[in-house]
């Protein structure tokens, strides 16, 4: 499904990211971990288009995407998540995830200024589709808030709504369980089984090793800028060298 | 002396002159932004101030020059510190656009306020050392250019020395990198901010005072020296330092080269263009160092 | 069962009839004539705020799209003796095809920057309109414009101009609420509050400014030949700085995003000059003191002020009658 060949990548004289490669199989769960500073966040960004890399392709399904932005990205099926929830605040919970479906519409201008009826069947559709989304993640009740009213814990799940609404084919989360309680990471842990179930490929960079060890089924782990291992959740936990630089972490 | 090298030097002196005071200007605008991260748009305006207050001291109120100066320089200074405790501290987080129509609204104000009190009329300031002019190689030098000089290259080497060499001076540049490092090293950002507004209002005023005598002030130039010395610093890639004088001076030759030759009546245009093609082309500038991405 | 989209059709209608049947109460020609204007300054209000607003770019040089329709409609229908129709068609086109190619590299920009863009971009036209004496007449201006004209109808008096402006304005309304409501409205306000989101989503950031900017663009010179064709005259210092400024404030003291508002902005600041006749010169300081204000204390602007009275109005009915809660 995603292929990385070598990258490598230098900020002036800092090098976060040297020589990583990895590959990701399709309708997978996997994990990226590693020390703060290890240049996961840096990979993500890579990969999901928002930083150039020095060096190295990336390859989603076989297709070279290694200089495409964002939006072409979600055009091919990627999405992804952000580690500071990046919602559209003024706009309610079901506004934000139908933009989520803008990839899957077409009204232009044209269309939308003058109600034409193939905008007005459309627009149906789009609320549609949304509500079953918000469904998706148990936040249908609270449709109509505003975003940036939301508690944390509900924002994070109306990230998901809103990338599962485009359909994607691979979501990429960002430290999807930074600051929520254990309650709310056992939602997310079954949120993300049932994204899964639905053929999406998922890629989570993460901290909470328990949630990691629970649903990944291949775990790659970062440090310092360079790949250390990459395996099964039991491989890893037994590797010297993981452990050896996790020492004194979690 | 041959006559068109003699022209070309006269627009070169007046256009050095002009971009001297543009450099001032955008000083200002650097200083407030490096340690802000906004673009004061009423800076124009305390370059108007300078002209106008210095003015109002000397024939209004009959002082002599130098009080005048430093009065005026002292009150534009009073008023672009009052401006930032009272419009920009209460916003620090908003977005941008809200700090932008703030300050646009306080150079509308005080624009305002000044046609209000001083009327529409144009003014002159007489210069400071009279007008008979100096004969450099048969070319005319008038006096007040060699005091723009002479203050621009004052002010340039003073805020060299406060901002490398001053404790202040470093805690603002340390502001501009870093306001949470700063702060949490004992540095009062609050009032670094508020020193910046400071300085910018009396190098702006300054820059206004001196330039005065030469092409006259009224209640409106703030505008376009405003908006001339934001093109500088933008040229000069927003550094409080080399790179906006080098910017300024050039803006004043091509403007005034541009004039000569081309056509005086789109004199302001070359500006604005300049301006544009910067920001298009090289939005960092000549002079500034390439940023790089933040990790 | 009131939807949300029925409750907006009627307050549409409401609004649209009252402007509609305004005349038969405002028979006096001065308080039409200021109508005509606060009708062309909401469109030209409507226009930025798509920009402002919804997209959330600055513009500080919307008058000379402004400009630009006024001076085509004036240079083609005088010195060419075009059919006046045509060319406020021409002239929109040609304005948004200036904004579609600028458009590119000054939305690159942000924040400050663009500000700054704008502004410069406004002003080199505006000096373009004072110095091109032969076409535009400079500083004295450009007179003797023809007044437009549907067979017999013959729009030179302000009743016919007032209904001939609101009723391209009320269609501009309309079709900004509708696009507003839409799948480019939201994906507007995404970029808005989130570009990387926004992008994340599929949505192209850059084209979809560039694509606003040009249809504010081209409503404004709509708004612009409109004015041409009402005044008969027309001359540079309509369309420089100070009034893009005023186009601002409008805007803002109206609130951001909100189609509304524009008019209560386009309204309130097109009738204070004339209530402050009599205090010349205070236009300008009432100008810069309002925008301070209006964006410390109610950055929603007046729209936001109105919404949150109503708010407090229906909580207060609430309480006063439980029994029907």
């Amino acid at each position: 499904m995603l292929k990385v060949n070598n990258i490598t990548k230098t900020f002036g004289g800092l090098t976060a990211l040297e020589d990583v490669s990895l590959s990701v199989s399709p309708g997978s769960i996997t994990g990226i971990i590693g020390p703060n500073g290890a240049g996961k966040t840096t990979l993500f960004n890579i990969i999901t288009g928002l930083y150039t890399q020095s060096a190295g392709k990336v390859f989603l399904e076989g297709k070279n995407i290694s200089y495409f932005p964002p939006e072409a990205l979600a055009g091919l099926g990627m999405v992804r998540t952000f580690q500071n929830v990046e919602l559209f605040g003024q706009m309610t919970v079901w506004e934000n995830v139908m933009v989520g479906l803008h990839t899957k519409s077409s009204s232009g201008f044209f269309g939308c200024a003058f109600k034409l009826p193939r905008q007005i069947k459309e627009e149906k559709l789009i609320r549609e589709k949304s509500m079953r989304w918000l469904d998706f993640t148990g936040i249908a009740d609270i449709a109509r808030m505003r975003a940036d009213n939301l508690p944390f814990g509900k924002s994070r799940l109306l990230e998901i709504s809103r990338a599962l609404a485009l359909e994607p084919r691979i979501i990429l989360m960002d430290e999807p369980a930074a600051g929520l309680n254990s309650r709310e990471t056992l939602q997310l842990a079954a949120v993300i089984r049932r994204i899964k179930e639905l053929g999406i490929t998922v890629v989570l960079v993460e901290h909470d090793m328990d949630l990691v060890m629970d649903i990944c089924e291949s775990i790659i782990v970062l440090n310092l800028g360079k790949k250390l291992a990459q395996g099964t959740p039991r491989e890893v936990q037994e590797n010297p060298e993981v452990i050896a630089a996790y020492l004194g972490e979690d | 002396m041959d006559n068109n090298y003699l022209q070309l030097f006269q627009y070169i002196l007046s256009g050095l002159a002009n971009g001297s005071i543009y450099a001032l200007i955008g000083f200002g605008f650097a200083i407030i932004h490096n340690a802000t991260g906004i673009i004061n748009f009423a800076q124009g305006e305390f370059v108007m101030l300078g002209g106008m207050l210095t003015l109002f001291f000397l024939v209004f109120c009959g002082f002599p020059l130098a009080p005048s100066i430093i009065l005026s320089v002292l009150i534009a200074t009073i008023i672009g510190v009052s401006f930032e405790r009272l419009a920009i501290r209460p916003l620090k987080n908003a977005k941008p656009i809200r700090l932008i129509i703030i300050t646009i609204g306080a150079s509308i104000f005080i624009r305002g306020a000044a046609m209000l009190v001083w009327g529409k009329d144009t003014h002159a300031l007489p210069a400071f050392s009279g007008t008979d002019p100096l004969y450099l190689a048969g070319a005319t030098i008038m006096p007040q250019h060699l005091w723009i000089f002479g203050i621009t290259l004052l002010v340039i080497v003073f805020s060299r020395i406060f901002f490398n060499h001053s404790i202040i001076g470093k805690a603002m540049r340390a502001c501009a990198y870093n306001p949470q490092a700063a702060s949490l090293v004992g540095i009062d950002v609050k009032i670094m901010v508020m020193i910046s507004f400071a300085i910018s209002a009396a190098i702006g005023s300054l820059a206004g005072i001196i330039i005065a005598p030469l092409t006259m002030t009224s209640y409106d130039v703030g505008i376009m020296l405003g908006l001339k010395g934001f093109c500088a610093v933008i040229i000069g890639g927003m550094s409080s330092g080399l790179g906006t004088v080098m910017g300024g001076l050039l803006l004043g030759l091509l403007e005034a080269l541009g004039a000569g030759f081309i056509s005086a009546s789109y004199k302001d245009a070359i500006a604005f263009i300049i301006l544009l093609l910067i920001l298009f082309l090289r939005p960092q500038g000549l002079f500034g160092a390439k940023e790089t991405e933040r990790v | 069962m009131i939807t949300e989209e029925k409750r907006q059709v009627f307050i549409f209608l409401i609004f649209a009839l009252a402007l509609l049947a305004a005349p038969f109460f405002f028979r006096e020609s001065y308080l039409l004539t200021v109508l005509v204007f606060i009708g062309i300054h909401t469109m030209l209000a409507v226009s930025l705020n798509l920009l402002m607003g919804y997209a959330g770019q600055i513009s500080l040089g919307h008058a000379a799209f402004f400009g630009l329709g006024a001076y085509l409609s004036g240079i083609l229908t005088t010195r060419f003796g075009l059919d006046p129709w045509l060319v406020i068609i021409l002239a929109a086109i040609c304005a948004a095809v200036v904004a579609f190619v600028i458009g590119f590299p000054i939305l690159k920009l942000k924040g400050h920057y663009l500000a700054m863009a704008t502004l410069g971009f406004g002003i080199i036209i505006y000096i373009f309109f004072n110095e091109t004496v032969d076409w535009t007449g400079g500083p004295s201006g450009l007179p003797s414009i023809p007044s437009l004209q549907i067979g017999t109808i013959i729009f030179d008096n302000d009743l016919n101009n007032y209904y001939l402006v609101w009723i391209i304005t009320l269609c501009v309304m309309l079709l900004s609420i509708n696009l507003s409501q839409s799948r480019i409205g939201r994906a507007l306000r995404a970029v808005h509050d989130s570009e990387v989101a926004a992008r994340v989503m599929g949505i192209n950031a850059w084209f979809l400014k560039v694509q606003i900017f040009t249809v504010s663009a081209f409503i404004s010179a709509v708004a612009g030949s409109l004015y041409a064709h009402a005044m008969t005259f027309i001359s540079p210092a309509s369309f420089g700085f100070n009034f893009s400024v005023e186009l601002v404030t409008m805007v803002v003291v109206g609130g951001l995003g909100s189609i509304y508002g524009s008019f209560l902005g386009a309204a309130i600041l097109t009738v204070l000059p004339e209530f402050l006749r009599v205090f010349e010169d205070f236009d300008v300081v009432i100008y810069g003191f309002l925008l301070i204000i209006m964006n410390m204390f109610m950055p929603g602007g007046l729209i936001s002020g109105l919404e949150l009275l109503a708010q407090k109005v229906a909580l207060k009915i609430k309480k006063k009658r439980p029994s029907d809660a």
